[in-house]
This record gives C-alpha cells, structure tokens and sequence, in this order.
C-alpha cells in the first residue's frame, strides 16, 4: 500500500514538473517579456539592465530552477494587467471558485446516482426514459448555453434567482464565504447547477450502466436466491458494488470542475479564479495563466491521489493486493 | 494489481472494446468484392440505422443544417460580414410572427440592423468548417501518434502516451485556451480573421488527439502481432507501408465513432472559445460569438438575438451527438 | 413413501423474444422426496437449469413460467406473490450456483453475508447469528472458522469458496437446496470433496437436493435418483442404478456410455451424433428423434409421453412421476400403442 501510494506520488510530482514546464515555457513563447514591463521608448540600455536584474541572460535551465523554486515558495510572479503579485490575486478569488465547484460536486454525485440509480432499477418507466433524455441533452449542450437558458428562465422571466455574481458574503480570514447569507446562497443555486449539469448526466450514466451490469452478476442472482429484501439486494449488494468503479471515475471528472468552472464563471460574472483567467487569456496576461494552469494541475492531481486512497479503503481485493505488493 | 492499474487497464479494455468489432472484422474479406453502395446497403449498420428512428431523425437534422450553413451565401437575405448591407434603421426588430416584425427579417434583427437569420446561417457555416477543420486536425495528429507510439513501442510509446495523460489533466477548453492565449502573445494581438479561424482550429486540434491516439495505439497493438502484419513484415514491406495501407483500416470504424463525438466536441468548444471572447470578432461572428452578443440584450427583451443562434448550436450539437451515440452502439455488438 | 418436499406438475417455461415465445421447458413433472438427492441431466440448453430456477422463482426475463404446478410439501410456490415467494428463498429452498468465485459478493466478509441471510430469515440476534455462521463454517469444513469469518471472499481457494456458498445455502435450514453445477467450476480434485460434503450435509439436516449437473459422474456418486433432460422435456427418469445400469430411452443410453469406466479398457468412448436442438427449432415428435439410432416413423409426427417402466419398489402406478418409479418418453416402450408392439420392448443394449 505505502509502495503504492509513494509510486502514484512519484508521477504526480513528474506530472507536475511537466505543466511547471510549459508554464515555463509559456513566459518564453510570448515574446520578450521586457516588453511587458517597459515603454517602447526605452532606450536599449535600460532594457539590457533590465533584463539582467530579471535573470533572462542565464541559460535556459538555471531559469526554470528559478521559476520552479519561487513557485514552490508560493511566487507566481507579477500580473501583468493588474500590476499586482499573481499569488494574492489567485488567493482572493479562490473561495469563490472552490464554493462554487463544492457545490457542484455535491449536486452532480447527489443527483447523478439518484437519477442513475432510479433508471437502472426502474428502467422501462417514463420517468427513467426522461431522465435518459436529459442526461442527452445534458451532455450535449454547451455549458454556456445551458447557463443562458437557466438564467432566461429563472432571472428574466421569473425573476426568483440573481443572474450574475455571489450575493453578500461573509469575511473568516482570509476566506471570503457566500454560504452565510441568503442572497450568497440564492446565487449560488444557478451556477451550481449548470456547472454540475455536466457531470451529473456524466455520473447518472455511469451509475445507469454499471448498476445494470452489477444487477447481471451471480452474487446478485445468489443474493436474491438467499431470500434478502430486494432493498438488501439493491442498496446493500448493488449500489455498493456500483460505486466501486464509479468513484474513480467520477473523482477524475470532479477534478475538471474547477477547470470547467472557467464558462461558469464568464456566464453568471462569478469573481472566481475562472473569470480571472479567462481575463488573462484575453489580456495576455501570461503570469495568471501560468499559475493557473499550475494550480489546476496541483489540485487534480491531488484529487487523483485522494481517489486512489478512497478506491482502496472500499475494495478490500485491492487492500489486501497492494498490502501484498509493498 | 494496484488502483493505477487497474484504471489504465478498464480504459483500455474499454478502448479495445471500442476497436474491437471492427478489428475481428478487418483481414481483408476474401469474398468477391460487391459494389461500395450495395455492400452497405447489405450491412448490418444500414439495417441498424433503418431501426433507429432517432438515428434517422438526427441524420436528417444533420444534412439540413450541413446544406443551410454551405448554401449560406445563395440563400442568405443579407451578407452579415459585410457593413455596407447593415441599416441602423433596422435595428432590434423583432421576428417576423411578433407584432413588430418586418419584412424580410425573419428571425429579426440585432442591434446593429444585422438579419439574425443571415448571421446564424454564416455563424453556422463558420463553426462548421472549424469544427470539421478542427476534427481533421486532431484525428490526424491523434492517429498519427497513435500508430507510431503502437507500432514502435519502447520510448515513443511511453514519451506519446505520458504527454497524452499530463492533458488528460487538463479540460480540452482549457488546453484551448491556453494555446490561443500564448499564441495571441507570441503574434502580439495583430492576427486577422483567417488567422484567428486558423489558431482556433490549431487548438482544437492539439485539445483533441488523446482519444484518437489511444484507442489507435490500442488496436494497433492488438494488430502487431497477428500473422498478416508479421507476414507483410516477412515480404519486406517498410514499417509506414505497413500501418498505413494494413493496420490502419482496422481502426476506421472507431476512430469514426471518435470523431463524429468530436465534431460536436469541436463545434462546442469553437463556440466556447467564442463565447468567452477568445475566439472569433464581432465582424465575423460565428454561432458562440453571436451567442455572447446577444447575451447582453437578454435582459432588455431582445430574446431572438441570442435565442436562434442558440438553437441552432443546441440543434446541430445534439444531432452529431445523437449520430455518434448510435454509431458506437450499432459498432459495438456487444451493446446488442 | 413420505409426501414429497416438491412436487413440479407439467412445467412449462417460454422464453419471449421478438422471434415468438421460445419452449424452453415443455412439459416437466417429477417429485423429489424428503431429504432425497435428485440428479438432474442433460447437455447444456436441455433446460435443467432452468428448471432449477423456475422452482426457486428465479427465472430471468424475458423467461416466464407459462403453465404447470409447482408445490413445495403442500404449498403452491409458483403463484405466490413476490414478496411471500422471497421469504420461500433462502428460508425453505436454499440454491448454490455453479460458480463459487463470483457467487459472493465481493465487498463483504463472508461473515457479514452468512449473519445477512440468518438474520433475514430468523429472529437471532447478531451476536447469535454469528455464533450460528461459525459454527456453520465448521460444519462445511473451513479450518479455524472463527478466525476465516472474518475474511473477504477473495482471500478464498475455490473449493473453499463453494464450501461457504454451501453454508450460505444451509444458513436458514431449508428443505430442499438446488444445487446448479455445484462442481464443474472447481479443479477436479476439490469436485468429490465438495460433492461428498453436500451429501453428508444433506443426509445430517435432512435436506433434498436437486442436483443440476451435466457431470454423470457426480450424478452416479451422490444422486438417489436421476431425470435425463432432452430439449425441455424429461426424457427419463428412476433410481440412479436403474438409469445408470440399465437406461432405455436411447438418449440416456447414449449419455451412459458417455461415462468413461474402468472395464471398458481402452475403446473409444460412445458418443452421440449431432446435437441438441435449438429452442428455435424443435423437431415435430420426439425432439430426439434427428439423432436416435432407434428412430422409427411415429417418432417423427407423435411427441412421446412419459411412459412407467421397470419394476423398481412402488411399481409401476398411474403416475409416471412418482417418487419410486421409472418412466421413459420413448414409443419404443410403448406396448400398448396401436399398432402392435415397439420393435424394443426389453431395455437396449449398446455396449
């Protein structure tokens, strides 16, 4: 298991110097980044002081080391537009942006395995067939056109939910919190919903499918054949062994939320770290990117582990072969 | 067995499920060969496709939009690109069926005096050719790299299939952006409509080629070592001969399956990147940049101008999707 | 002769596909007595399994009982209402399937599933159940029970495995245990010991057994009587030595000399021509009858009836599915069909 986990470590960090590397290279890609800093009429001597006190004369290597070491120390560099360090801009927009992915996450698995669920034990209903339809449609549609619809519906012409931003929200330290108050919580419902819609059709058909696959197994025929309560059989034997496979899955897809919160985020002007970036990506503002890019990377990568672990806390096969194997 | 493997092994079990059919169905049929139309109106997957009313149903969708958005600039009432045609006069106007509406503007206009109907036809005709430019880059790259990293195995296989997992990291509208934004620094803002459609298809291509490369690479390994690619080895045909003219055609049905998916995918995210103001300008709207024009009228009662292009990206988006879904299950015949 | 603990009066099981309603069982009567072993054969499709099923209410769509009886002592079981029928599993018919590796469900100690089956069946507490699982996990013959209670599933040999699923089928004492293939997933050598336990477990409790196998070998060593499967119907059916020694339908003659035996030196096994029918295509009269070196014209237009034969104790009575007696579907015993006498009245000899 500690062999295991200490592999799976290993390549999360080496998945991790990869993205460090193209956000390094990001920096070079873009052009002398003297320009950035400096007027065009500066004339040449400067630039090349500049440059120097910048360590852009050093080899390429020693360069990366350096951007790695500040980025460890939590130093992204200076955002171009706002002129300020890119750590502290990420760090204020952080908590939009992970309430808002939380609260998708626990709409997505709650809903998704209801509804997945439901359609695989009662799959020749009405409702499962809606359900099967939506979740078509669910995954077909841009996130950005459901976000518009949901706000066409429930702004404009109902008027019950605010259409952009987060509502009051409440300062504990450094975090800033919309689940407080009441208009933080009305505005967090629709961007929930329409960051989560993705993944939850996502996590409905996987729990559909595998649930009807388990429902097929012997141990269920032989579950049924002991005489246990079709809810012991469902619940106790085939929803469990469902999720077994489904939280893999569903924990790699999580890991995108925060990514995908980027459309989300453009649509309902949620001051998260999405809306920052999409800015960046607008401006050229190669800091923010960077660092993005980086913390997406570090976040799905912990995600990854942490499915790892939970995929063995509830497999006992697996406990038992990876306790073998260290 | 560890978690890790077991995950890469249920993908690529799933992949090679993917490939599968086709490859049992490859080595070339020794019966006389038929006509290409008469052999497919024979084949399972046309009889298949006359069961599926939804499948007929989305084909159609899919035809009409295909020939609505080529035959845009005959049967457009206006050349929405073109300034010159646009009067502010006609500004807002509502669709034709409301109380307002006027002539020849069908689907109303926006609040330049643009006919919305003429710019959801060339909004629909510009995503398309992206989408589809966009599908032949990624296939290309994805099956390329597929073949090789299959084929050869060694160092090529694990230098391909690594970067493929470091983007799996990564949401492909992520991996979009991030291209379109480094390559807008490095050109320095001065790009001109078609090199924007160009960088928009670039990225789409580079968000895309894991999958084709994957389940390429997992056929091919399936392939490598059967008798007639080691007898084709034997005559001396050269390694690109061979993958090309032998190993190739026994992925053409799932990397179909892939990128029928991926068209829609492609629309999708050309219309993200547009939506999210990455991607095409105002004066050459496509269906995401019109979407996020006509966001800002939403509030102010001006509902058509976001309204149609809207429907038809949700249109064209869920008939390739519907396509695609009953391609991979009338592929797959362990789905029947 | 006690009441038997089942009594299957002509069973009748289609299978509905867009091809029509497929006869998967087509007639089958038989009774199994208390504490009695039946064997039941046939290759694979002849419907054995399903017959197993059906009894256990465990047919899986599109398969459905469509006509016949099905009384376990002197209740009827095949109309029962789901839920009264659930509590019939388990508590009075305990079923052990073939393959003992995927029988248990993964994710829970073998433990957790015994205390789950006892506990659904009977008023012990948990603590009681457990006692009771251990002691079952004993009786089946796993070493250090109150320590492998404790164990996963897959920390399980095979045999062993089959062992617990035996004690899962016991767990609730039932009357009658179906047993489906309850060997041939197992290595060889595990096969004799997981048949001997079960008839030494069934013997100890009392409890009948019918025992689907396609394996005439572990028919001959557990089985008290035996039922020969054909194509959904039963072709024969008696005393395991009278079938086994002396068989008649020229099917089972053919399934006997199938059976490799020590005397029999070194020839080549018996071995019968074609195969079985497909449900989509059942010969008209005896389903037999494209195979059968016997074949005469009115096997081909007349489905033969089980006819009593032979003279085993309880004779020959009206009913050809009586506990104690033989009957054979086969017009070769027919004697007295008009037409005169079948060209066979005394049992066939082919070796």
């Amino acid at each position: 298991m500690l062999a295991f986990l200490l592999r799976r470590a290993v390549q999360s960090v080496l998945v991790l110097a990869v993205v460090g590397l193209i956000a390094f290279s990001m920096f070079r890609f873009a052009g002398d980044p003297v320009n950035q800093i400096v007027g065009p009429d500066t004339p040449v001597s400067e630039r090349a002081e500049i440059r120097r006190s910048l360590g852009l004369d050093d080899p390429t290597l020693v360069q990366f080391g350096r951007y790695a070491g500040n980025v460890l120390r939590g130093n992204f560099g200076i955002s171009y537009q706002f002129r300020q360090p890119v750590a502290a801009l990420l760090a204020e927009r952080m908590p939009a942006t992970l309430e808002l992915a939380l609260c998708a996450t626990v709409f997505a698995l709650t809903v998704g395995i209801l509804m997945g669920v439901y359609c695989a034990l009662r799959r020749d209903t009405a409702l499962a067939k809606l359900f099967q339809a939506v979740s078509l449609i669910g995954v077909s549609l841009p996130t950005f056109l459901i976000g518009i619809l949901l706000i066409f519906l429930f702004s404009v012409t109902l008027g019950w939910l605010p259409s952009y931003g987060r509502g009051d929200t409440v300062r504990l330290g450094w975090w800033s919190t919309g689940f407080l108050t009441l208009s933080g919580l009305k505005a967090l419902i629709l961007p929930s919903v329409t960051l989560g819609l993705f993944q939850m059709t996502l996590i409905m058909r996987l729990v559909r499918a595998e649930m009807l696959e388990v429902l097929r197994t012997d141990y269920i025929r032989f579950a049924r054949a002991r005489g246990l309560t079709t809810h012991a059989v469902h619940f106790g034997h085939a929803l469990k062994n469902t999720l077994v496979p489904v939280i893999t899955i569903a924990g790699l897809q999580l890991g995108s939320v925060i990514a995908f919160s980027i459309i989300t985020e453009t649509v309902f002007q949620w001051p998260g770290m999405g809306l920052l970036f999409v800015q960046a990506v607008q401006n050229v503002d190669i800091p923010i990117m960077a660092a993005y890019l980086l913390l997406v990377a570090a976040i799905f990568v912990t995600i990854n582990l942490a499915v790892d672990l939970l995929y063995s806390v509830v497999d006992p096969r697996l406990r038992l072969a990876t306790g073998r194997a260290a | 067995m560890s978690a890790h493997e077991t995950s890469a092994h249920e993908i690529s079990a799933h992949e090679a499920a993917l490939a599968a059919p086709i490859a049992g169905a490859a080595p070339p049929a020794p019966e006389a060969p038929r006509p290409g139309l008469a052999r497919f109106l024979g084949s399972d997957l046309w009889a298949s496709f006359r069961r599926s009313k939804l499948a007929m149903g989305a084909l159609a969708v899919t035809l009409l939009l295909f020939g609505l958005a080529f035959a845009a600039p005959w049967i457009a009432p206006q050349n929405p690109y073109d300034p010159a045609q646009l009067e502010l006069i006609n500004s807002n106007l509502p669709p034709l069926w409301a109380a307002d509406g006027q002539a020849p503007f069908l689907l109303g206009t926006d609040d330049q005096g643009r006919d919305v109907l003429s710019a959801v036809l060339y909004g629909l005709r510009l995503s398309l050719i992206i989408g589809l430019l966009g599908v032949a880059v990624s296939g290309s790259l994805g099956i390329a790299l597929g073949l090789v990293a299959g084929y050869f195995g060694g160092i090529a296989d694990a230098l391909v299939m690594r970067i493929a997992d470091v983007q799996l990291t990564f949401p492909a509208i992520l991996i979009a952006l991030v291209v379109d934004g480094v390559a807008k620094a490095a050109f320095g803002g001065a790009l001109d409509t078609n090199a924007t459609i160009l960088l928009i298809v670039v990225s789409i291509g580079l968000s895309f080629w894991v999958q084709y490369a994957r389940t390429v690479r997992s056929s091919v390994m399936v392939e490598r070592g059967k008798d007639y690619v080691q007898a084709a080895r034997l005559i001396g045909l050269s390694a690109p001969v061979i993958m090309v003219r032998h190993v190739l055609p026994n992925v053409t049905g799932p990397v179909f399956v892939i990128a029928t998916i991926n068209l829609a995918l492609a629309i999708i995210t050309e219309a993200t990147l547009s939506f999210l103001g990455t991607g095409l300008p105002e004066t050459m709207p496509s269906l995401g940049t019109l979407i996020r024009t006509g966001n800002r009228f939403l509030f102010s009662g001006e509902w058509w101008i976001v309204a149609f292009p809207g429907l038809a990206l949700a249109g064209l988006v869920l008939a390739i999707n519907l396509l695609g879904d009953w391609l991979r299950d009338a592929l797959n015949p362990k789905l029947q | 002769m006690s009441a038997p603990i089942l009594t299957v009066r002509d069973l009748r099981v289609a299978f509905e596909t867009r091809a029509g309603s497929l006869p998967a069982i087509d007639g089958v009567s038989f009774e199994i007595g208390r504490g009695e072993i039946l064997g039941v054969v046939g290759e694979s499709g002849a419907g054995k399994s399903v017959t197993g099923s059906a009894v256990i209410g465990l047919l899986d769509p599109p398969g459905r009982i469509v006509g016949g009886e099905i009384h376990l002592g002197t209740e009827r079981i095949d109309t029962l209402p789901p839920e009264r029928m659930r509590r019939v599993r388990g508590r009075r018919i305990g079923m052990i399937f073939q393959d003992p590796l995927t029988s248990l469900d993964p994710l829970y100690r073998v433990g957790e599933q015994i205390v789950e089956t006892i506990r659904t069946h009977t008023d012990l507490s948990a603590r009681a159940a457990r006692n009771r699982a251990v002691d079952l996990l004993a009786e089946v013959g796993i070493p250090a029970p109150e320590r492998r209670i404790d164990g996963y599933p897959h920390e399980f040999s095979g045999g062993m495995r089959q062992r617990v699923v035996i004690a899962l089928a016991l767990a609730a004492e039932p009357e009658l245990i179906i047993a489906d293939e309850p060997t041939t997933a197992l290595d060889v050598s595990v096969q004799a010991q997981v048949i001997t336990l079960l008839k030494r477990l069934c013997r100890d409790h009392g409890t009948a057994v019918m025992l689907v196998t396609h394996d005439m070998g572990v028919i001959a060593e557990a089985a008290d009587r035996v039922a020969v499967m054909y194509s959904g119907r039963i072709a024969e059916i008696g005393p395991i030595e009278s079938v086994v020694r002396n068989p008649r339908h020229p099917y089972a003659i053919g399934l006997m000399g199938a059976i490799p035996t020590l005397t029999q030196g070194a020839g080549r096994l018996a071995q019968i021509p074609g195969s079985m029918p497909r449900l989509t295509a059942i010969p008209p009269g005896c389903a037999f009858h494209p195979r059968c070196p016997k074949v005469f014209g009115r096997c081909r237009v007349e489905r033969p009836e089980p006819i009593p034969v032979g003279t085993e104790p309880g004779g020959i009575g009206t009913d050809p599915a009586r506990i104690g007696t033989s009957a054979v579907a086969c017009h070769l015993y027919d004697a007295d069909a008009a037409g005169g006498a079948a060209p066979h009245a005394e049992p066939l000899q082919v070796r």
